[in-house]
């Protein structure tokens, strides 16, 4: 389960120059504006351009070779793709689409294993219509499985989700997290929407102007204050690392820990789809622990001193400040790192970030080192905001 | 409206003739068509006018040119006699190739802009897929231009049954082997008292016209439909 990739490529003004490795199943992420890449790179992999010099190396196996005068046609190399524009055949039905490249595998997947991921992707019930009748969202899941199918090696995904509004957006990401989550296979995600790539990478490869600026985990890569003006981090703010620890249905609350923090949000739906209940499953007091992210950003943070008295806000964090950066005229981004020193429940990377006006800085005479509390107005939790002071 | 034996010859010998000369270029039509649309090489030009010559040639000047190339003592004529005794002047099957010859460039333009409208992407699509060049041809190009195609035949149909110059000039008109409807008209005319027969012939001739053009209409809906889900593009 590998992908190394090392090319150079000139599209017309454009100079790729890229290197790096995937070593995990799980998904990177392909990270940039428009126009650094991105799909030039994927096109690269998949085999429907040739690189002008380079390696690409999939499972140990090299699929391009300048050198060596290697380049496997796509349909040799086993890899699926996802386009932006599911590109489903329009003379086949969904299920003749879905088999498209079973047929042709040299390794087909068994029978139990395609009906699992047409029960993951809830597409049974569109196997006899034609992909005319399918909604946008209908469709690129169509596309999903019909690449998984193929039983590929690697599976490529080119902005699946930016031809479909927010409803259908909401419809499949689940969907891609329920798939990232069984580890399946080495996913490439190539997104220039922050909010998706935080919520579905593991790692990521930030892309500009063809040249790769960073790679990495998710949570690192967002946490850099040096990427901000490509990640625009500081106004989506921190991504962090949690587990959902238990729910209090009664209250409508759910329980999520964090480095020995506890942090108290409206009630979740406990499983995400394809995990074994479905995507309606309801909501219990003793569901298992699961691992997911919080979302928080800079302008839902807020810094005060003391623990605050009386204050509708169920979550303060007592963290320590690791930078203070002007971002703005007037406006500063505080960096917190969760925990204070004496306590020992630290978490060292992701920091918090917080955005403030200067004033208030100054007012508070904040000092890099000093120790304060963080009230979080609220955090995104699976995709969606969560007011945690209601 | 009843028919005389012999009009009835007639129009029997115009539609196996024109079936034959559309059936028989039909494959080549489709080589050409993917060649002129997805090849790339020198002289490209050179054959996209070669087949369109039949449009702009006068049909006459076809029907010459076939006679100097396939008749007995011309040397492919010659060659087909000696070789596998196909003689094709005075025949209903030179006939056909005529049909065929002048009817080639309707198939070849349908079939080309059926050709130049699939989507670039989805060979792309097949070829992540798992699809050959062979593989991606009979599964995604052919079923996709089939409207395509279907109008160019019905077109050529047509063409085929009103062929007059070409027919009359390469292989005669001969009653029962080459006299298809249009010889039959220009004899009827030719003949004193013929003009209702003529009438007749022409009435029948234009039946047959609106028949493959409602056909070729119904058919083209059909997929229309079952492709896009909507009636007009």
């Amino acid at each position: 389960m590998s992908l190394e990739i090392d090319i150079r490529h000139q599209a017309g003004i454009l100079t790729l120059n890229a290197r790096f490795k995937i070593e995990r199943p799980g998904i990177t992420a392909l990270f940039g504006p428009s126009g650094s890449g991105k799909t030039t790179l994927i096109n690269a992999i998949a085999g429907l351009i040739r690189p002008d010099d380079g390696t690409i190396t999939i499972n140990g196996k090299a699929v391009f070779d300048r050198k060596n005068n290697i380049h496997l046609p796509p349909r040799k190399r086993r890899v699926g793709y996802v386009f932006q524009d599911a590109r489903l055949f329009p003379h086949l039905t969904v299920r003749k689409n879905l088999y498209f490249a079973h047929h042709r595998s040299p390794n087909p997947l068994p029978d139990a294993k395609i009906e699992a991921i047409i029960a993951m992707l809830g597409i049974g019930g569109l196997l006899s219509r034609r992909p005319v009748k399918l909604s946008g969202g209908e469709k690129q899941r169509v596309s999903l499985g019909r690449a998984l199918l193929g039983n590929p090696d690697i599976l490529l995904l080119d902005e699946p989700l930016s031809a479909l509004d927010q409803a259908r957006k909401d419809e499949i990401l689940p969907y891609l997290e329920a798939l990232r989550d069984q580890r399946r296979l080495p996913i490439l995600y190539v997104s220039h929407a922050i909010d998706e790539v935080a919520r579905l990478a593991d790692n990521m490869v930030v892309m500009e102007n063809g040249q790769v600026r960073a790679s990495g985990s998710v949570f690192d890569i967002l946490a850099r204050t040096d990427l901000a003006p490509l990640t625009g981090q500081f106004d989506t703010g921190a991504v962090i690392p949690a587990i959902v620890t238990g729910h209090d249905v009664k209250g409508a609350i759910s329980y999520l820990e964090c480095a020995g923090h506890q942090l108290i949000v409206p009630l979740l739906s406990p499983v995400p789809p394809g995990s074994g209940n479905g995507p309606h499953g309801s909501p219990t007091a003793n569901q298992p622990p699961r691992q997911t992210r919080l979302h928080i950003r800079a302008r839902d943070v807020m810094i005060a001193k003391t623990i605050p008295d009386g204050i509708s806000a169920n979550n303060i964090l007592p963290t320590t400040i690791a930078a203070l950066t002007p971002v703005a005229p007037g406006s500063i981004d505080v960096a917190l790192r969760l925990g204070h020193a004496s306590s020992g429940k630290t978490l060292a990377a992701p920091l918090i970030h917080a955005r403030i006006t200067a004033w208030s800085a100054q007012r508070l005479d904040l000092q890099i080192g000093q120790q304060v509390y963080a009230v979080i107005k609220s955090v995104m939790v699976d995709g969606k905001m969560r007011e945690t002071d209601a | 409206m009843m028919l005389s034996p012999a009009e009835i010859d007639a129009l029997l010998l115009s539609l196996k003739i024109a079936a034959l000369a559309v059936a028989g270029a039909l494959p080549f039509a489709i080589a050409c068509a993917s060649l002129l649309t997805f090849g790339r090489f020198p002289g490209r030009f050179l054959i996209d006018a070669i087949v369109h010559l039949p449009l702009i040639l006068p049909p006459v000047v076809m029907g010459y040119l076939l006679l100097i190339s396939f008749g007995t003592r011309a040397p492919i004529g010659a060659w087909l006699l000696h070789s596998f005794d196909i003689r094709l002047v005075f025949s209903w099957t030179g006939a056909a190739l005529a049909s065929a010859i002048v009817s080639f460039p309707f198939q070849v333009r349908a079939i080309r802009i059926a050709l130049e409208n699939i989507d670039p992407g989805l060979h792309q699509a097949a070829e992540t897929l798992g699809a050959g060049p062979v593989d991606r041809f009979i599964n995604l190009t052919l079923p996709l231009a089939l409207p395509g195609i279907i109008a160019g035949a019905i077109t050529a149909f047509s063409a085929s049954l009103g062929e007059f110059g070409a027919i009359i000039t390469f292989v005669s008109n001969i009653p029962g082997e080459t006299r298809t409807l249009p010889l039959a008209i220009y004899t009827a005319i030719q003949t004193p008292g013929g003009e209702l027969a003529a009438a007749r012939l022409a009435a029948l001739s234009i039946g047959l016209a609106l028949c493959g053009l409602i056909l070729s209409e119904m058919m083209m809906r059909g997929i229309r439909r079952k492709l896009t889900g909507q009636v007009r593009p």
